[in-house]
Order: C-alpha cells, then structure tokens, then sequence
C-alpha cells in the first residue's frame, strides 16, 4: 500500500493502481501525454488514457477487432497464429498479486449505508441470474424458480425482477414457458458444463439444442486443460466456434479462476475469451472452490476495461459461486465502480451467477424499510 | 508477592454461539459491587450483537430441540456439576454484586445447583405430564405433545443474578428452546461466568448466548426481531413491557409477562416456566390391525 500511496501522490488520485496495466503488448495506442508513475521505489513510464472513448479511430465497429497499432498490425493479427496468440498473452503485464488483494481488502472496508445500502440491493437484484445446476433439478422446481425470479419478494412488489434464470440446457424450454411475458432471459449452461470435456461437435450440439429451446444466453467453459498446457490456439477457436453456435444469444464464457492457478494465468483466459467474442467473461462454474474472489473480480474487471480501452468493445463480467450474503454483492459492486466505472453498475455489464443471494438480500431489504431485524423462513427457498 | 502489586482488572465479554466475542460496538460499562466499588468491565451489547446472537440462536436450536430429552437432562445436569465445581468463584461474585453475606450468597448458589438439577429431571418428564393420548371416536392413536417453541428471548431477572438467571434460563433451555438472554444490567458478571460454565458443560453452543448490557437499548430490537419466536419479560422493568409487548406483538411471539410482584427465587419452581414455551403438536397415527 506504501507504494500505491506514494503512486496517488505522483501521478493524480484518478490513476489506479493497475492502471500501469496498460497499454498491453502487442497493442500501441496512440501517442498520449507521459505520466511518470512509481511504484515501489521504480519509475516507469507509461502512456495514459489515450482518447476520449468511443471516438477513438482504432476502434472496431460491428464487432469486428480491428486496432491499428504503430507498426499497422491489426488486434485480429494477435490470433493469426499460436505464436502470434501466445506472444500477445505471454506479453501482458504481470498483475501485482499482492497489490490486487491489498486493494479489494482496502475497497470491501467501505461501508455502504441508508438510501445507498437501498438503491445498490436493489440493483443486486437486477443483476443477479437466479441459478440452480443440480442433478436433481426438476421442471417444478425451474417453475417456481421462474416464478421468483419474476417476482422476488412476494411480500413487496416493488423488488424489480432478476436479470436471469440460468439452468441446464435439457430445461431451458421449462423456464422459456414459465418466464414468457416477463423481462427475464433464460441462461443455460452448455459445453459439456461444468469440466468441458467433450469433443468439440458435441459441445457445439449442446449449445445449438440451448439456443433452439429459447436461451436468451449461453453460459461456456473453457477447456481448462488446454489453456493450462498452452494450447491457446484451442482455446480460441473453441470460444469463436461457440460464439457463431450462438447465433444471437449473449455468449458468457467460464473462465473457472479456481482452476487456473494465478492472477497472471486469469487476465490471460479474459482476454483470450474476449479475443473469442465473449459478451460476458465469468469467474466460474459454482461447482470448484475457490470460486469467485474479489481480487479475481478485480484482475477481469481491469482486463475488460483495458479492452474496452484498446477495441472500443464492452465486454460484461460475471461473478459466480460462493456469494451469499447481500455484504458480499456490495463488496463486488464497490470494485466494479473502483475498477471499470459506472458504467459497469448495469445488469447488461455485470451479473452475479447466485442462488442463495438473493433471499440474502431481499432480508436485508426487508431489514433496511421495517428497521426490524427479519426471518429466513419468512422468504421462499427456491 | 509483594502487597503493591497492580490488580487484573477484568473486562468481560459477551457469549454468542459457543464463543466469547466482545461487542460489537467496542463499547463497554463499568460495573459496580454493591457498596459501589469498582468490580469489572462488562460489555455493552449494541443491535449487531442481538443479531448475531439470534443467528446463533437459530442455528443451535434445530440440533439441540433434535436430541434425545434424556440427553438434554445429561445435559443440563452436567451444568449443575460444572456449577458446583466453581462455587467458591460464583459465592464470591454474587456476594459482590448483590451486597449480601457470604453465607446468604453460598445458599444462592446452592439454590441455582439444585434449580438446575431440578430442571434436569424435567427434561425427559414433561411429556408426559404436558402430553397426552387422546380418545378419538375412530380407528386412530391421537397423541399431543409438546415441542420447543424455537429461539426465546429472555430478559433475566435484574435483582437475583445467578439465582435469578438459572430460574428463566433452565426451564426454556430443557425443552429444547435456544435462548438470547439479556443479563441483569447491573449485576451482569455472575451471568456472564455462568456463560463459561456452560462453554465447558457439553450445551451445543448457541442454545444459550448471554448479552449484557443496557436492556432499554437490546430489549427492543430482541423484542422486534421476527426470528425471536417467544419472549420472556421477566427481568423487564414496568414502564417498558407495554412497548416491548407491541413490538413483540409485530410477529405474533409468545409472551411471558413479568411476575405482578417481586419473586423470591428461592421459592420452590412449578412446571410453569417450562410450559409457557412449548407449543402442542397433536398427530393421529392408524390403529391397524
């Protein structure tokens, strides 16, 4: 924390501690003013935010990357090989482990009280995709789920609905029916969820059988052991042969940060996926534990920001697994205002996969306009 | 040792789930013998600490109200046991806090011994004297019996700290209630040893956690809270039971109302205090053949 002090006191209280993240190899923006930022006692230089955004003239449009860098190589050229993928991915600044988990233990102190405490429950309701993956799952169960998720609390209408239901693909049709009319899309998780170990066609039949039944959004995994054994190339092909299965549903791709290991091995997966055309890049599959973190939180975050920087492309991110209490969501919240801005405080930009939240946060809903401290068995389970 | 050495000045602390946290708030009072000399510290309890304590409450009471009731006797008999053990420390404490002799104060504790040894020969005997089998006109066994009303609010008695306490907590613990207690505001410290006896005594942590503190700052939160399914104003000075009544009554909690007049706890216990937190289950079950 020292050195991030010292960092604000350099360069200006707007620049973030990761900031010096950008811009990543293999990318050049264009020229901008040099800011002199230390850390721990070393002095780099860095070149800071380059264009307004949304006018910079290296952005992609329709979705096509195309970034033109100084030496004129285009942001697809990254993929054009293995070794062009891995050399972009390997060529991406470290993330400071220590300074991530310094800074999301320093933001989850804030304290968030009153009319905020309300209005940010409430927005966690409008982001929460209303999960349930057991084996067990029934078609009664998926339409009371649905029924939920329609309307939270049935004790006060005015909980808005939930962003989404998310099940297995065999379900899809269930919860399509139970939630016609309302605002809710149906998720399903597909691609040999949650280890992805299939061949890829089957992979691509699961997802096109989702899409046929009416999901609104697929939920991927990448192939884990492939990423982690280097086959990047693998990887990539996977998530774009998924993205074009999708037709015109959202594609959430997995990361499962429990199983990649360090920080470094997650901002490498985000930008894979978003090099893939992920709508949305999600911590994990709720079925391996450490599931999401804040610090993980924080690494995609920085990654999404930086390749909305860089492509003009806003990619959501999803948080999922492990979260249950409403303290926890607003802690999330915290570090996406902190990290990739306001703009991200949106259902359409970040999402928690969660099951159990939700009753969380409509008691401390409930707690906040009674002032009454409240019951579990007085909210529906499912 | 040497006559100058520096007194341990004790703070205590509050006891919610098995453990022994401080309060939440970090606020503490002082607490003084009855002469008017210093004696410790105690913690005051704040809002956070009745929710917390509630929880634990909770989550303690499925497991206890699950085991056998010849168990819970064990249980509470083992208490008793634990109690005996630490006389010399609760004659001491009792004879501070409520300014009576040594002789006074060791028959106090005595009376909580036996009170709970009393109650721990209930444990598995209730049934049968609140329960009954009932003649219906059909081929059925119809059976009431009583079963734990869930998480008890209890608001000890303010004047008899050990005694007192044992008298309220004993018969809604028996039966299988987790209970939130809220020690004598200014005699706390005998409930709060009482608290470590039952750290050591095989209760499940969480069927009891003692709070102390200001009672017109906890009580109404406790008597709001919609978790809380029954309370008991004992300890509850009159001019607050209306409101706390009121709030209660928000959630439909049971509500044991404090005695019209002062109680001698040294009085032999009726089944009352036992009876007024059970609720009765009656299940029709076939003859057959």
């Amino acid at each position: 924390m020292l050195g991030s002090a010292w960092l604000a006191l350099v360069s200006g209280a707007s620049v973030a501690v990761h900031r010096r993240d950008v811009p990543p190899a293999g990318m050049v923006l264009p020229p901008a003013p040099v800011t002199r930022i230390g850390v721990m006692g070393m002095v780099t230089e860095t070149q800071l935010e380059a264009k307004p955004r949304g006018t910079a003239p290296w952005a992609g449009s329709a979705g096509t990357l195309v970034v033109a860098g100084r030496d004129g190589a285009a942001l697809a050229d990254i993929a054009a090989s293995e070794a062009s993928l891995r050399r972009f991915l390997m060529g991406l600044p470290g993330v400071d482990q220590v300074g991530a988990e310094a800074r999301t233990a320093m933001l989850a102190t804030r304290s968030i009280k009153a009319a905020s405490k309300l209005a940010a429950l409430e927005l966690v309701v409008r982001m929460i995709d209303l999960t349930t993956l057991e084996g067990a799952d029934t078609p009664g169960k998926i339409r009371s789920l649905c029924a939920k998720a329609r309307h939270p609390d049935l004790g006060d209408a005015g909980v808005p609905p939930v962003a989404a239901v998310c099940v297995y693909p065999d379900l899809v049709g269930t919860a399509k029916a139970a939630l016609s009319g309302s605002p809710v899309a149906v998720a399903a998780v597909a691609t040999a969820f949650p280890s992805g170990r299939a061949a890829l066609d089957v992979k691509l039949a699961d997802v096109r059988q989702a899409v046929s039944a009416g999901a609104d959004e697929i939920d991927m995994v990448i192939d884990r052991g492939a990423f982690l054994s280097g086959r990047y190339q693998l990887v990539l092909d996977e998530v774009r042969a998924v993205k074009e299965a999708c037709g015109g549903a959202h594609l959430k791709v997995i990361l499962e940060t429990g199983e990649l290991v360090t920080y470094d091995n997650v901002k490498r997966a985000s930008w894979l996926a978003m090099l893939g055309g992920a709508d949305f890049i999600k911590t994990s599959t709720g079925k391996v534990a450490p599931a999401a973190t804040l610090p993980v939180a924080l690494v995609m975050l920085e990654a999404v920001r930086d390749f909305d920087t860089a492509t003009g492309r806003q990619v959501g991110v999803k948080v999922a697994g492990g979260i249950r209490s409403a303290k926890d969501a607003l802690r999330y919240l915290v570090v996406v205002r902190e990290t990739a801005g306001e703009a991200w405080l949106a259902p359409d930009r970040f999402r928690f996969g969660a099951s159990s939240l939700l009753n969380d946060v409509l008691m401390q809903r409930t707690k906040q306009l009674t002032g009454a401290y409240v019951r579990a068995d007085d909210f529906s389970q499912d | 040792m040497s006559d100058d050495r520096i007194g341990v000045r004790k703070t205590y602390k509050l006891a919610i789930g098995g453990a022994f946290p401080r309060s939440e708030s970090g606020r503490t009072y002082v607490v003084r013998a009855a002469d008017g000399g210093f004696l410790a510290n105690a913690a005051r309890a704040s809002r956070k600490d009745v929710r917390d304590a509630v929880v634990a409450a909770r989550k303690a009471q499925v497991g206890w109200a699950a085991a056998t009731a010849y168990n819970r006797g064990q249980v509470v008999y083992r208490i008793a046991e634990m109690l005996e053990d630490r006389r010399a420390q609760f004659v001491e404490a009792v004879e501070a806090g409520e300014g009576v002799d040594a002789r006074a104060a060791g028959a106090l504790v005595d009376a909580a011994v036996d009170r709970l040894v009393w109650y721990a020969g209930w444990a598995d005997k209730v049934a049968q004297v609140a329960g009954s089998s009932n003649p219906v006109a059909g081929p059925y066994f119809n059976f009431s019996l009583p079963e734990p009303t869930g998480v008890v609010g209890i608001a000890a008695p303010q004047e008899s700290s050990l005694l007192g306490l044992v008298s309220v907590v004993a018969p809604a613990i028996v039966t299988g209630n987790a209970t939130v207690v809220v020690a004598s505001e200014l005699r706390p410290l005998p409930g709060v040893t009482l608290a470590e006896v039952l750290a050591t005594s095989d209760l499940p942590g969480g069927v009891v956690n003692l709070l102390t503190g200001s009672l017109v700052e906890v009580g109404p939160v406790l008597a709001a809270h919609r978790d809380v399914d029954a309370l008991d104003l004992c300890g509850v000075p009159a001019e607050l039971v209306t409101e706390l009544e009121q709030l209660a009554a928000g959630s439909v909690k049971r509500v044991l109302r404090p005695p019209a007049a002062a109680l001698d706890w040294r009085e032999r216990p009726t089944p009352h205090r036992m009876l007024a937190f059970v609720e009765t289950k009656t299940v029709w079950h076939p003859v057959g053949v």
